[in-house]
């Protein structure tokens, strides 16, 4: 058409806008998307069904693949190349995002579901001392008491430990000492958790001769705890711009004073998060746990002397017990876990928006 | 207050590349001197050399002398924050503390120094050093909120009237002006005007109008070739300067045929 216009009219601006300089161009319109899915979504339930698959999961993945071409070969006849590719990209994302929420979201509804069973109050404050594994009854609160003494205590030794081991790398380290550092925090970050149980058991328990205990545990979970640490507050304290120590230092401000004073204030938020999904991290660890803390029924305040539980242990545990009134309490516990560093990880977000430093009026 | 600086024969090196060659000059005490020349011709290295700012970079290093009314700040046995007490610093882009209030900024000085200050002494040396930026007006109702919520300019004025309230001797200023637009520009220049009733000030600028404008000295930077560390090419009365500098590198530069 435009050719044809170009012929009889040369003069430009006088015919029809050609097509390839112009600005507009048909777009889909914006339910599109949406509409597009509901449909790939009925038809993979239609082929589902109709070809007697039983796994939901194909139906989704039947949906999602009709739904990426779809849109491609729609956005291709409707908006050229360019917008198909785009929509292409687009809808791969959004595929991606939801496959990848797709087992987030079934395993909360899961322990949701099947862990609000037994859980009550008398479940949080009641141990499993005297309660057979078989009867219904019987509760989390020693394994809660442990879990919170033995993470307690593993935070008390790795967040001072690799707090001061990132000051050291970010603002003191040179040369070979903070390159030997770095590579063992490295070496550290990939250490199993059954490594560093083992380790503790062979040097504390075997070699030191002390018997089991949560504070045997703490240590294992410290080793395991420190490299994270180390590495989310070397990452906030390198984001602290090199202006504001200058700032400081050329008011005769000694550099322990600038990093005390107006280094660790400006990054505290980033970094209480970081430790706070360190602590997250190791809250469910249970292999040191079952080495090392060795597991109990009873409530074992002291973390320093006898066997304790925690939370993970006990999961582990009610779920060997193989039996349905332990089946529920293993869920209940799992979600007890779950809601624990749900909160953790809350409270690291509250504390990171509350002490960020103030930009805007 | 005000002190005078004798530089003599200073070289400043990061790691194995020397960046200034064999610098001397003086700085008069109460008056005003502009340092201009091209970019990485170690203006604002040598600046920084003047409160031993230079060896927090790694690997800054310096040889030779500046002398600080006959004391010689690279000395055995000086203390490097207490030459940076004496010799005050503004920085090319506004920086204060992200974490603190204005008032807080302007107590910084003192507060992170540890000295125990009243609070009535305190609250003195911020409204005296907030009047000696210039700002005090602007801020002196909102003096809790936060320094960075301020303008550009008044960020500037902010961190000048921090670097004063510590009652420094000297105050250098690395391009104070370069990010901020002609009428905070104005307000800074002013402020050097009265300022330099108090302390001696140095400036490193690259808007030839700017030192014309505001220093009584003018020494001119160069580099000896590519690669090759920045030297002194001339310190003078500004007004000789800009009129009839004695090196004809000077006038090309000033009259903008090179650089």
């Amino acid at each position: 058409m435009s050719g044809v216009t170009m012929d009889r009219t040369p003069v430009a601006g006088s015919g029809a806008p050609q097509p390839s300089y112009s600005l507009r161009q048909p777009r889909l319109p914006r339910w599109t998307p949406a509409a597009l899915a509901a449909a790939a979504v009925a038809a993979g339930t239609g082929i589902g069904l109709g070809a007697g698959l039983s796994s939901h999961m194909q139906w989704g993945l039947i949906a999602a693949l009709l739904y990426v071409a779809a849109m491609y070969v729609l956005a291709t006849r409707v908006e050229g190349r360019r917008q198909a590719k785009d929509r292409l990209a687009t809808s791969l994302v959004w595929v991606c995002f939801v496959l990848a929420v797709v087992p987030l979201v079934s395993l909360v509804w899961e322990t949701i579901s099947r862990g609000v069973k037994v859980l009550d109050v008398d479940f949080l404050t009641h141990s499993m001392g005297g309660v057979l594994t078989i009867r219904p009854g019987g509760g989390v609160y020693h394994a809660i008491i442990g879990t919170l003494e033995q993470v307690g205590i593993a935070t008390a030794i790795a967040a001072p430990l690799g707090l001061l081991t990132a000051i050291y790398l970010v603002e003191y380290g040179r040369g070979r000492l903070a390159k030997a550092v770095t590579f063992f925090v490295d070496v550290m970050t990939g250490i199993p958790s059954i490594v560093a149980g083992l380790f503790i058991l062979s040097f504390w328990i075997i070699m030191l001769d002390n018997g089991y205990s949560g504070f045997a545990g703490s240590m294992a979970l410290a080793i395991l705890m420190v490299p994270v640490v180390v590495r989310s507050t070397e990452e906030m304290l390198k984001l602290v711009p090199n202006e504001l120590r200058e700032a400081s230092l050329a008011l005769g401000v000694p550099k322990w004073r600038t990093i005390l004073k107006v280094v660790l204030p400006t990054a505290i938020g980033g970094i209480a998060t970081g430790v706070m999904l360190a602590v997250a991290r190791i809250a469910g660890e249970t292999a040191p746990i079952v080495l090392l803390v060795f597991g109990s029924q009873v409530i074992n305040n002291n973390p320093f002397d006898g066997a304790q539980s925690s939370l993970p242990y006990y999961i582990y545990e009610q779920w060997a017990a193989g039996n349905e009134a332990s089946y529920d309490r293993a869920w209940a516990a799992a979600l007890v876990l779950i809601a624990f560093v749900m909160i953790l990880n809350l409270v690291a977000r509250g504390i990171a928006r509350w002490k960020a430093p103030q930009s805007s009026r | 207050m005000a002190k005078r600086i004798d530089v003599s024969g200073l070289s400043a090196f990061y790691g194995a590349h020397k960046a200034i060659d064999d610098i001397s000059m003086t700085v008069e005490p109460r008056s005003v001197t502009a340092f201009i020349g091209p970019s990485g011709c170690g203006k604002s290295t040598f600046l920084r050399t003047l409160n031993r700012m230079h060896e927090v970079t790694p690997g800054g290093r310096v040889e030779g002398k500046v002398l600080l009314d006959d004391e010689n700040l690279y000395g055995p046995g000086v203390d490097p924050v207490s030459v940076r007490r004496t010799v005050g610093m503004v920085f090319q882009r506004p920086n204060p503390f992200p974490t603190m209030s204005i008032y807080e900024n302007v107590a910084a000085g003192l507060r992170l120094n540890g000295t125990r200050v009243r609070k009535s002494e305190l609250d003195a040396v911020v409204e005296k050093s907030l009047q000696g930026a210039n700002l005090w007006k602007e801020v002196k109702d909102r003096l809790d909120k936060p320094g960075a919520g301020l303008s550009g300019g008044q960020q500037q004025r902010l961190c000048i009237a921090r670097a004063i309230a510590v009652e420094p001797q000297v105050l250098l200023m690395d391009e104070p002006c370069s990010a901020l637009d002609p009428i905070s520009t104005l307000a800074i220049e002013d402020l050097i005007g009265e300022l330099k009733e108090r302390f001696t000030i140095v400036i490193v600028t690259h808007n030839m109008q700017q030192a014309a404008r505001v220093s009584d000295r003018t020494a001119f930077f160069n580099l000896a070739g590519v690669g090759q560390p920045g030297r002194l090419v001339e310190i003078d009365e500004t007004a000789r300067i800009f009129s009839n500098p004695s090196v004809q590198a000077t006038e090309d530069y000033i009259s903008g045929r090179f650089g």
